[in-house]
């Protein structure tokens, strides 16, 4: 008993020796976890902090409302509009599969509309927005409304979208705008911060060089979300800004006149202030419909645009690079005059070919036109007098000049990434390009503008509007810019020696038009208020062979691609000149009888609307 | 030195038994068990769903029983020592048999009102059955091979089962309780520090032992950021909710980390991380102060007991349940790798409470029965 009791005090001091061990122990283990928590929630918390808010808070972006483009006057050219749309959050609704198949038989969706729809769906999360319809017609959303009681979780949804309320007019000015690919979001910096899906973007034109002008900046919301990425509550709502609205300096009427007239013909017009360098109206022909790409274009309609030989997508006031034919002829004799080569009394005699070391340059008249003074060779359009003028004025002078007036350069620099810049041959051109030396007779055919002389329609326009107004240097444009103060240095300089030269060019213009033999006559106007001057030009596509030269035929006798271009270019009112114009019709036969025409008609509404335009000046100057 | 106080067992009835409660701990159990309700009602995202109507549900049942085991004589406890572990052992047996399946880890009995998981009782019965095995020994025979081997088989037998499950961390645990009646046995410090040493030697080598998952889990503990949304998703989100938690905490119903469901298996293993979040620092530090009176109580009861078995189970109780404290905190603090072990009473799971309220119950009764000496 002794024993067993001194046992038990002796495994009784063991046991509380080691209780106190352990109470110690758990002391510690309990102190090191208080500091481990002071650590994080105390030392450490605004790191955790910021964690657990970047855990929580997402942003939205919502996709902002584009800049318009407006007219001179202020019509809306390419708008915003309320766009019906059809929205579905799967989680949300009860029977997805009857809703489906019930807006199916409601928004008559075919099966390859409705397999893409059901395949969306699938790539979403269930709590995401299914978009089913992008772009309703009002009777087929009205309809969706009716059946609402039927369709849970269906949402009719008006969102903001663009349009080009003028349809084909525009399309090649302003572009139009799509879905916004990798591309497009690489290379440009505004899109890349803008960018949300669905965003639409300018593809071409205008659309494309303002695009960071236009495309404003997103409304944001910020949600709490939980950790499956599920909104659960807004919790602030930034407001975006508009994109820029443009205005331009087109005078729709004049724009939808040149596309009437340009209707199923293949080619291009462009009219110009002959001071301001403002577009009045520009146009490209055969056109399209933008709005057909707005929510991604079909398949269809896209081979359609795709594989029309008149070529719709091209734009050939820009990109078109044409032989001028006897439209460079004002050049040619005004770098003649200018050089000293010839004055108005010089004179040729044209017996309708000129034989040239072994070769037969023909003129357009096979009669010929006799002894022809500058005045009477432009009137007519003389090629031999043209022929022999540029052999003695030599290729390198008259590109100089032909330069100084705005051909060979794009126009509008960099504006348009697609601009061409034509040709304008030289001896040392032809020598780095190709290789070989100059040859006279290509000097020949360069004075009426073929062989390899190329330029576009607009580049045809700036030249007319720059002898229009005396011969001072102008930069187009086609943005009403309120930055007077960008301008370059060099505008208004003269492109002439003497004065009298361009007035010797610009009398001559008016003789071709206004006077018997002219080969525009039958296009004047003799009302003094919309007289204008004006030269034509046929640019060959093709060598004409003897054979051919024989035969005459007639235009519609030869096949289509072998027609020759016609071309127009003209200023007016003659007596206080003030809009340039040309115009260019692919495979048009003949300039005086296919593009001069539409001249006329153009100058009339042209110069009936310079008081409106010249008002809305004023009204500018009023308001400030 | 020790009073013999004499008594009758009849005058010893229920109003004395009454008196003789420990107030204090059972007040840190009810404000516990009211915690831990308020944080599941915030699981439950502020609204009275399942888990909080199931975790009230429990903790009346539980508290219930375990006042009722509060008067159950510490002799018959005694008695029980072996009979319940073995019970135990069969329901092992029987989990490794029939047991559900969840989640990989077949850990289940299906006892149609509770799915049932053995292992987390064999926590606290192993220290009831070796409290037993010991409270008759002689200091000198404590260290005999007989003895260490006798009571390594029934601290490794059930361990073993509860591997094969597999769970690793409640075997652990389990290791844990035993080792705890060991020691305060008065088996030689120097066998706990060969086996600490032996252990570190054979690290290596158990780690190679451990299945992928597990070692993920090192691996993970050991570098979190390596795979911050796989393998260590869990313990970065931990980290984030507690640490954003801040001085005083979110606010009730405001732990954006738990309520956007950032935070992994927040009923359960996580539950503090939720707490810590919405009431911050000051928040936990409290509730392990709750733990920490808890803990003393015991060890207390302990220390007032006359009883050999009584106060080597206190004792060793008060040790597990620490150390299941400190693991769990320990885990989602960022202090241990993950393993599977849940909060006392705080946690979701009816076989942890009622195994954890078990143990408070037989305290409890060894406290109301303290002047009971054991033959």
């Amino acid at each position: 008993m002794i024993n067993s009791s001194s046992d038990n005090v002796k495994k009784l001091n063991s046991i509380n020796r080691r209780m106190f061990i352990t109470g110690s122990l758990k002391f510690f283990i309990m102190v090191g976890i208080i500091s481990r928590l002071f650590f994080l929630q105390v030392k450490e918390n605004k790191k955790y902090l910021t964690l657990s808010d970047k855990n929580r808070i997402r942003e939205w972006k919502l996709a902002p409302v584009r800049g318009e483009f407006h007219d001179y006057f202020g019509n809306v050219i390419a708008g915003n509009f309320e766009a019906y749309q059809l929205h579905v959050i799967p989680e949300q609704v009860e029977d997805f599969r009857y809703v489906i198949y019930r807006l199916k038989d409601l928004l008559e969706l075919s099966d390859k509309e409705f397999k893409k729809v059901l395949k969306k769906k699938n790539e979403i999360k269930p709590w995401e927005t299914l978009i089913v319809s992008d772009n309703l017609s009002w009777q087929k959303f009205s309809k969706i409304n009716n059946h609402l009681y039927d369709l849970n979780g269906v949402k009719p949804v008006i969102s903001i979208s663009r349009s080009y309320p003028y349809k084909e007019n525009f399309t090649h000015l302003v572009g139009y705008v799509s879905q916004a690919n990798e591309n497009d979001i690489e290379n440009t910096e505004a899109i890349k911060k803008n960018f949300v899906p669905g965003l639409k973007v300018g593809k071409v034109g205008l659309e494309k060089s303002f695009e960071e002008k236009l495309i404003g900046s997103n409304d944001i919301e910020r949600y709490e979300v939980n950790a499956y990425g599920r909104r659960i509550s807004q919790l602030e709502f930034q407001k975006g800004e508009k994109g820029k609205t443009l205005r331009l300096t087109i005078d729709t009427e004049v724009q939808m006149l040149a596309n009437k007239l340009l209707e199923d013909k293949a080619g291009s017009i462009c009219v110009m202030d002959i001071y301001t360098g403002a577009i009045v109206a520009m146009q490209s022909s055969p056109s399209f419909d933008p709005n057909l790409f707005v929510f991604g274009i079909s398949q269809d309609d896209w081979q359609l645009i795709r594989n029309d030989p008149m070529k719709p997508l091209v734009n050939k006031t820009l990109q078109g690079n044409y032989s001028p034919g006897s439209t460079i002829k004002p050049i040619v004799a005004l770098s003649a005059l200018e050089n000293g080569i010839i004055n108005t009394n010089f004179t040729v005699k044209c017996t309708g070919k000129t034989e040239m070391y072994g070769q037969t340059y023909h003129c357009w008249k096979k009669k010929g036109h006799g002894f022809v003074s500058l005045r009477n060779a432009m009137k007519q359009s003389c090629d031999t007098y043209f022929y022999e003028i540029a052999r003695k004025l030599g290729v390198d002078k008259l590109s100089a000049t032909a330069k100084k007036f705005g051909l060979g350069e794009k126009v509008f620099g960099e504006l348009f990434g697609i601009e061409k810049k034509g040709l304008i041959p030289n001896t040392e051109w032809k020598k780095n390009a190709l290789g070989k030396g100059w040859l006279l007779g290509e000097t020949m055919i360069t004075g009426i503008g073929q062989g390899y002389i190329q330029t576009t329609p607009i580049q045809l326009c700036l030249m007319t509007a720059q002898i229009a107004n005396g011969g001072y240097k102008i930069y187009p444009h086609i943005v009403v810019d309120g930055d007077k103060k960008n301008q370059p240095d060099d505008k208004f300089t003269p492109l002439f020696e003497n004065p009298k030269h361009i007035e010797i060019v610009q009398d001559a213009m008016f003789g071709s038009t206004n006077e018997v033999m002219g080969t525009s006559y039958r296009s004047r106007i003799d009302d003094l208020k919309y007289q204008f001057a004006g030269k034509t030009g046929t640019a060959q596509v093709k060598k004409i062979t003897e054979q051919e030269r024989e035969l005459d035929l007639k235009t519609f006798e030869i096949p289509y691609e072998q027609r020759d271009h016609a071309l127009y270019i003209a200023f007016g009112p003659y007596r206080n000149p003030r809009y340039a114009l040309s115009i260019l019709i692919e495979h048009g036969g003949n300039g005086s009888t296919t593009a001069a025409p539409m001249a006329k008609k153009l100058f009339k509404l042209i110069i009936d609307r310079h008081k409106l335009r010249q008002s809305m000046d004023n009204k500018k100057y009023l308001e400030v | 030195m020790y009073q013999h106080r004499r008594f009758t067992t009849s005058s010893f009835n229920f109003f004395q038994k009454f008196k003789n409660f420990d107030y204090i701990l059972l007040v840190c159990i009810l404000l516990l068990g009211f915690i831990s309700l308020a944080t599941m009602y915030s699981t439950d995202g502020g609204k009275i769903l399942f888990h909080t109507k199931s975790h009230f549900t429990k903790l009346i049942v539980f508290t219930v029983m375990m006042l009722i085991f509060s008067f159950i004589n510490i002799k018959y406890w005694f008695l029980i020592g072996y009979v319940s572990y073995l019970m135990i052992i069969g329901l092992l047996v029987w989990t490794y048999l029939f047991g559900i399946t969840s989640s990989g880890s077949q850990r289940w009995i299906n006892l149609y009102f509770i799915n049932l998981q053995p292992s987390e009782l064999m926590k606290i019965f192993i220290i009831l059955c070796l409290a037993k095995y010991f409270h008759r020994m002689r200091l000198e025979n404590v260290n005999s091979i007989y003895t260490i081997l006798t009571s390594l088989v029934i601290i490794l037998l059930p361990m073993g089962l509860v591997i094969v499950q597999p769970d690793l961390g409640t075997s652990l645990l389990i290791a844990v309780s035993g080792i705890a009646v060991l020691w305060f046995a008065g088996i030689n410090h120097k066998y706990f520090i060969y086996t600490m040493l032996g252990f570190l030697i054979s690290l290596p080598f158990i780690i190679a032992f451990l299945k992928p998952y597990q070692k993920l889990r090192v691996l993970t503990f050991l570098n979190p950021d390596k795979d911050p949304l796989g393998a260590g998703y869990q313990i970065i989100q931990s980290k984030i909710a507690v640490g954003s938690g801040g001085f005083f905490g979110k606010g009730f119903l405001k732990g954006t980390q738990s309520y956007l469901e950032f935070l992994p298996e927040k009923h359960t293993d996580f539950i503090f991380t939720l707490f810590s979040e919405e009431f911050g620092f000051v928040g936990s530090a409290l509730l392990l102060i709750i733990y920490a009176i808890i803990i003393y109580r015991i060890v207390a009861i302990g220390a007032s007991s006359r009883s050999y078995f009584a106060k080597i189970f206190c004792y060793s109780f008060g040790a597990a349940i620490f150390v299941f404290i400190t693991i769990n905190m320990s885990m989602v603090l960022g202090l241990l790798p993950i393993v599977g072990s849940p909060l006392p009473i705080m946690s979701y799971g009816g076989s942890s409470m009622l195994a954890t309220m078990t143990g408070f119950g037989i305290v409890m009764s060894a406290k109301v029965h303290n002047q009971q000496s054991i033959a």
